[in-house]
């Protein structure tokens, strides 16, 4: 009888050494004879114990991580194979309570398929949502996803079904669905994990939302940083295409959908959509002004629905096990699942499927251990190199769209970092400045300029120069960036700063009062003394 | 693609390069990003004199392909080291050490971020996340990603790069 191994092809794994461990157990299965066919699953996400190597064996998957290759003869002694015992084993990988605890919906096949295999796919009921929306018509797939409360997964909550209803009653044509998948914010992994771990979900997802809208034409900006989820989407497509699922006549519903994979350049404002339509069309990645908004004019200035990864791949369970199943998670209007991604210094960092209003503290501490250091948690990042930073002591806000809200945060992608007691609050800040005067796109005077600006009176305060008038140009700045911005870029790259401000004035020598300005929820009462001093520099 | 082949500053492309690879895509709506990015693939870096032929064949004026060249990283218009080092000084990496990481492959290279070693083995880069958080810090050899990267681990990195290099 073959043995069947699995090791993770996902890209976080191989940069631990999952080829290497390949590699090995090859060779090892060569030189003792063996009949072992190694399956290149996605990864499970918990990559505190990555690479991580599973055997399909009679009690079921059983797990051994992290492996090396210098692991591999030894696992093959203990007869790792027939599921044994191993100092790295870690018993049925669907049992390991960080997994089992999780409520996966949209990352139910990542890490337990091949991710390239059709057939493992539809074998784990794969493509059911698809038939079922050609069985329905436009309108009740439409309101299916609206019903269930799906929205955008990228950042802006925006309810996807909506966005699909404007697409679909637009009379122009053609239509295009684009999938934005230039994850481009830090602490961000989920898309990657769904393009490299289970890229057949995307497809479908954008396949059914093109039936739904009657778009023909679709492409994925795909940033270049990710080679891996390249090559898993290219295969994945042309398979699609050669069995029915892609192309002309898509199962004998007589429509057609084409799938064509564009690639990014390294601009990270790309992420912001109607910048991504610049590029696909050959330009700077230059933010247009809203309205119009892309679902009537995006695209070659054609109604062009455009979904994040993750929203795409959530729709074919929505479709297939019907709204309410999806609904009935998630608190207010935040409903649903999200996969929160926990990463920097976190001692069990990953991709935690939750539901939407899961407390801060139940990622960080409960599923992430805390730090990875084993000093205190000082501060934690939500939602990206954009968001605010919370302290130890906020760690009971739930994170829903709302609640993170009401805290002048945003909810973003759901990455979440950790930080430990060695940060430098102030640096951190003036990163946030810096990274927006590095990316920001230059259209408009608050992100182009304020960034810069912002970046040297942050500098200014922390070597002591006027710190107070200082901080008065940068509360003025900030307050420019937040409502003159033209995208999110330069409109929310304010909210690490004032966050970073308002619970950590210390690290910039500056005492609570100094920055009563700050409201709870991040507003800023301004002063009309201060634009002056924003004019007049330093 | 071996930019070694051509050596710094050599040929390595020409002007029929170009038109056969504009010639391959130009039916693509949009097709100056994928242009670009094939001549990247094939030459390594965007070379200047090529910027007439494209804009021509692409029915654009020099300075919108210009513009496109100059917004994005990837696009680069000088030959860059026979191989590319990325180091990701995003925030994850930062709180797991990338600074301290990223500073110890400066001086071990000898060279900043956007510099190419004097000997033309290695160009150095910054990088904004790839989507590695959960293996912080991580950075980009070649072709290849690694993750937990201390300063100890990238010497180990770099010797077995440089050795595999020099044994060829």
């Amino acid at each position: 009888m073959t043995a069947v191994v699995y090791v993770p092809r996902d890209s976080s794994a191989v940069s631990l050494g999952a080829d290497a461990v390949t590699e090995a157990i090859r060779t090892e299965t060569a030189s003792r004879k063996l009949d072992v066919t190694i399956v290149r699953n996605g990864s499970r996400g918990m990559f505190s114990h990555e690479p991580m190597v599973e055997v399909a064996a009679a009690a079921g998957r059983i797990a051994y991580g992290p492996v090396a290759p210098a692991d591999v003869a030894s696992l093959f002694d203990s007869n790792f194979l027939d599921g044994r015992e191993h100092r790295l084993r870690l018993g049925v990988a669907g049992e390991i309570p960080w997994l089992k605890s999780q409520n996966r919906l949209t990352f139910a096949r990542a890490g337990v398929t091949d991710p390239v295999s059709l057939d493992d796919f539809i074998a784990h009921g794969g493509y059911r949502g698809l038939r079922r929306a050609i069985e329905l018509s436009a309108d009740a797939v439409i309101a299916e996803v609206t019903k269930s409360g799906l929205r955008g997964r990228g950042g802006a909550g925006f309810p996807t079904g909506v966005k699909w209803k404007i697409a679909l009653d637009a009379p122009a044509a053609p239509k295009y669905v684009v999938c934005n998948a230039d994850e481009g914010d830090s602490g961000a992994f989920s898309d990657r994990m769904i393009m490299e771990g289970d890229p057949f979900v995307l497809i479908e997802g954008m396949t059914i939302a093109a039936l739904a809208v009657g778009a023909t034409q679709g492409y994925i900006y795909l940033r270049s940083e990710y080679p891996h989820a390249r090559r898993a989407l290219s295969e994945t497509i042309a398979t699609a295409c050669s069995n029915g699922y892609l192309g002309a006549n898509i199962l004998g519903s007589g429509k057609s959908f084409e799938l064509e994979i564009r690639l990014g350049a390294g601009a990270y404002v790309c992420g912001e959509e109607t910048a991504m339509l610049e590029s696909i069309e050959g330009r700077r990645g230059m933010v247009r002004f809203k309205p119009p908004f892309p679902a009537l004019e995006g695209l070659f200035g054609k109604p062009t629905v455009i979904n994040n990864v993750v929203s795409f791949a959530t729709v074919p369970i929505i479709i297939e096990r019907g709204a309410e199943v999806f609904r009935s998670w998630g608190v207010g209007n935040s409903r649903g699942t999200m996969p929160f991604q926990l990463s920097g210094n976190a001692k069990r960092p990953g991709l935690i499927e939750a539901p939407m209003g899961v407390r801060l503290r139940e990622i960080v501490h409960d599923y992430g251990g805390g730090t990875a250091s084993g000093s205190p948690v000082r501060a934690v990042q939500v939602g990206g190199p954009l968001g605010a930073f919370f302290s130890e002591s906020m760690m009971d806000v739930e994170l829903d769209f709302e609640s993170v809200a009401a805290r002048g945060g945003v909810l973003g992608h759901g990455g979440i970092v950790v930080f430990d007691e060695t940060v430098d609050m102030a640096r951190m800040a003036r990163y946030a400045m810096e990274f927006c005067a590095i990316e920001s796109c230059g259209k408009c005077t608050p992100c182009r300029i304020g960034s810069i600006r912002g970046a040297e009176v942050i500098d200014d305060i922390i070597n002591r120069r006027r710190p107070r008038e200082n901080l008065e140009v940068l509360r003025d700045l900030c307050d420019t960036m937040k409502f003159g911005s033209l995208c999110a870029l330069g409109g929310l790259a304010p909210l690490p700063v004032l966050s970073a401000l308002k619970y950590f004035p210390g690290d910039f020598g500056l005492a609570p009062r100094d920055v009563d300005f700050i409201g709870a929820d991040l507003t800023i009462s301004t002063s009309g003394a201060a634009s002056t001093h924003a004019i007049a520099g330093r | 693609m071996d930019a070694s082949k051509s050596g710094n500053g050599g040929a390595g492309w020409d002007a029929r390069m170009i038109d056969e690879i504009v010639a391959g895509l130009a039916h693509m709506p949009g097709a100056l990003m994928p242009v670009l990015q094939a001549v990247i693939e094939r030459v390594g870096f965007i070379p200047p004199d090529a910027v007439p032929a494209i804009a021509r064949a692409l029915n654009l004026s020099r300075a919108e392909v210009h513009g496109v060249i100059s917004f994005y990283r990837d696009f680069c218009t000088g030959r860059p080291g026979r191989k590319i080092i990325r180091v990701c000084r995003a925030e994850s990496c930062q709180a797991m050490g990338a600074v301290a990481l990223a500073g110890h492959i400066q001086s071990r290279l000898g060279v900043g971020f956007g510099q190419t070693s004097a000997d033309g083995d290695f160009t150095l880069e910054p990088v904004y996340c790839l989507g590695n958080c959960a293996c912080s810090p991580a950075i980009v050899v070649g072709d290849d990603l690694y993750g937990r990267v201390t300063p100890k681990r990238f010497d180990e990195i770099f010797f077995s790069v440089t050795s595999s290099r020099s044994s060829r």
